[in-house]
């Protein structure tokens, strides 16, 4: 196989840049045209939300459970155990929920979303619908990227409740502390900036998700062996995107909020 | 049919003094490879034309440069007067409200029902249930196929996806017909079927069709075969007698190299059509 040359490659990378802004843009000026698809949001949404729900709360459950472990060890030896509450619901709120959440999703729905985009385009069911007069973005993209951006904001607000329960959990029944001051500890120490921090986050990670999902899909060539590449390369992409934007979007946040 | 499906918003009327497909000076490149060029031919209102050409010489992509699923890099095409070449997405998505497509490998739509398939467009043009009902049950029993309203597509056979994909297309009962290699990969018995179908669909609702096929037989039979509405059969023409209204487009090396009729072809002295046909 021949090694592409820079210039072309840097050619492929800024056309893969403007498809997919192409792609994410037109399915979401789609949003304000006729038809609306609310039928398909609401099947999407039931697909990605309710179908995610029990991977989402194994994971807030356990993340919380574990961070609560792990970290009272280390405060104890200040002798401040008693914040064990604080840091593991300002953790997950601000950081883990958000992050673990979108990337649980990423790995169940970008990658459905691509092959079962892929599935299509490979065996021109898209390039059918095209041809029956309906537009693919305004029917499969457009509901896939609403709905994922709805339910992961509720299903980040599920690992958020569900991690802090986990981490009194263990902080309870493992680690003997008390109950009520680890909630009151939890409580006391959120601000408005983190809670409005934690949940701005999933609607970006909900679109990058969506959208990475849906490009690499209606981009698929080379029948199955390319649904496969797609599918691959729509979880790497999807949950390297949501690390590096978290970081982003942290800094932003700590910059007006001040922490 | 006919009486079900005369109101879809989407329909384009056919002028009957103007061609309904026009492709002007046509080219067309993919990575830098030249698939067609300078591609000029006319289909008249009920013509039916016959694309020929062997495998992988631009018979599908001409297909979908005519509903505008490609775009050309040079040249005009214009479908019912309006020009697909120039036309935005958006505009395309009401003109093929008009275009019947037959894609090559049926392309159902997998997850769905066969009633679903068929019904597609209709379910977009928000038609009553109970008349989508009606004109799919109707489509369907164009193609002898309307007990398999409730299967999914990977319930049938090669053969009856392509009736199923059928019915679909013409379920709206259009005014422009694209078959894409329509009997491929079908055993020669499956092929005749789907071929008496084309024959009933251009003998019966007149319409304008272009049809893309690598497989002479099936272009032959087109050519030679009329449908007895009495027999429900399709049965040969009399004579040496050819359909006067089918006739032959051949693609070869990138360039339409044969516009004419069946006698035309069979009697054409390019040493490539003699041998492509022999």
């Amino acid at each position: 196989m021949p090694f592409p040359t820079v210039d072309a490659a840097a050619k492929k990378g800024v056309n893969a840049v403007q498809q997919y802004a192409l792609l994410s843009g037109r399915a979401l000026a789609n949003l304000f045209r006729k038809p609306f698809y609310a039928a398909d949001i609401i099947t999407q949404a039931d697909t990605i939300g309710i179908g995610s729900l029990p991977i989402v709360i194994l994971t807030g459950f356990f993340t919380g459970g574990v961070l609560a472990l792990q970290t009272a060890s280390s405060l104890s030896q200040f002798g401040a155990a008693a914040m064990t509450g604080q840091l593991v619901s300002l953790s997950m709120i601000k950081e883990l929920g958000p992050v673990l959440t979108s990337l649980m999703v990423s790995g169940r729905n970008a990658s459905g979303m691509a092959s079962e985009l892929g599935s299509m385009m490979v065996t021109e069911q898209i390039d059918a619908m095209r041809a029956l007069g309906t537009d693919p973005l305004k029917k499969l993209v457009m509901p896939r990227i609403v709905a994922t951006i709805f339910m992961l904001f509720f299903l980040t607000i599920v690992s958020d409740a569900v991690g802090t329960l986990g981490g009194a959990a263990v902080s309870v029944f493992m680690l003997g502390q008390d109950g009520s001051q680890y909630f009151h500890t939890a409580y006391q120490s959120l601000h408005y900036a983190d809670i409005i921090q934690g949940l701005v986050k999933p609607v970006f990670f909900g679109f990058i998700i969506a959208t990475i999902g849906c490009y690499y899909g209606m981009t698929t060539r080379g029948g199955t062996q390319g649904v496969g590449r797609s599918t691959t390369q729509a979880v790497v992409v999807s949950s390297v995107l949501i690390i590096a934007t978290d970081f982003v979007i942290s800094r932003f946040m700590i910059g007006i909020f001040g922490r | 049919m006919n009486s079900a499906t005369q109101t879809l918003d989407t329909r384009v009327p056919a002028n009957p003094d103007e061609p309904v497909v026009v492709f002007e000076n046509v080219s067309i490149a993919f990575d830098q490879k030249q698939v067609l060029k300078n591609i000029s031919f006319k289909v008249k209102p009920g013509e039916t034309r016959i694309l020929l050409g062997p495998a992988g010489v631009g018979k599908s992509v001409l297909l979908k440069l005519t509903n505008g699923l490609l775009k050309p890099d040079e040249g005009r095409i214009f479908v019912f007067g309006e020009e697909v070449s120039a036309m935005r997405e958006e505009d395309l998505f009401k003109l093929r409200g008009s275009i019947g497509t037959v894609f090559q490998e049926g392309a159902l739509f997998d997850s769905l029902t066969v009633r679903d398939n068929v019904g597609f467009r209709l379910e977009e043009e928000h038609v009553p249930g109970d008349e989508i009902d009606q004109r799919v049950t109707e489509a369907l029993r164009f193609v002898e196929l309307e007990h398999t309203l409730t299967k999914f597509p990977s319930e049938l056979s090669g053969g009856m996806r392509r009736r199923v994909a059928i019915a679909r297309a013409i379920v709206t009962n259009p005014n422009l017909l694209l078959y894409d290699s329509p009997t491929g990969g079908l055993d020669p018995i499956t092929s005749t079927t789907i071929i008496e179908l084309v024959v009933k669909q251009r003998d019966v609702y007149k319409t304008s069709s272009l049809l893309v096929t690598h497989r002479l037989q099936d272009a032959f039979t087109l050519a030679s075969h009329r449908f007895n509405r009495e027999t429900n059969k399709m049965e040969p023409l009399p004579g040496d007698h050819t359909d006067l209204k089918t006739s032959f487009l051949v693609l070869f090396d990138k360039k339409l190299v044969f516009d004419g009729s069946t006698h035309d072809l069979v009697h054409s002295d390019d040493p490539f059509i003699k041998e492509y046909i022999s």
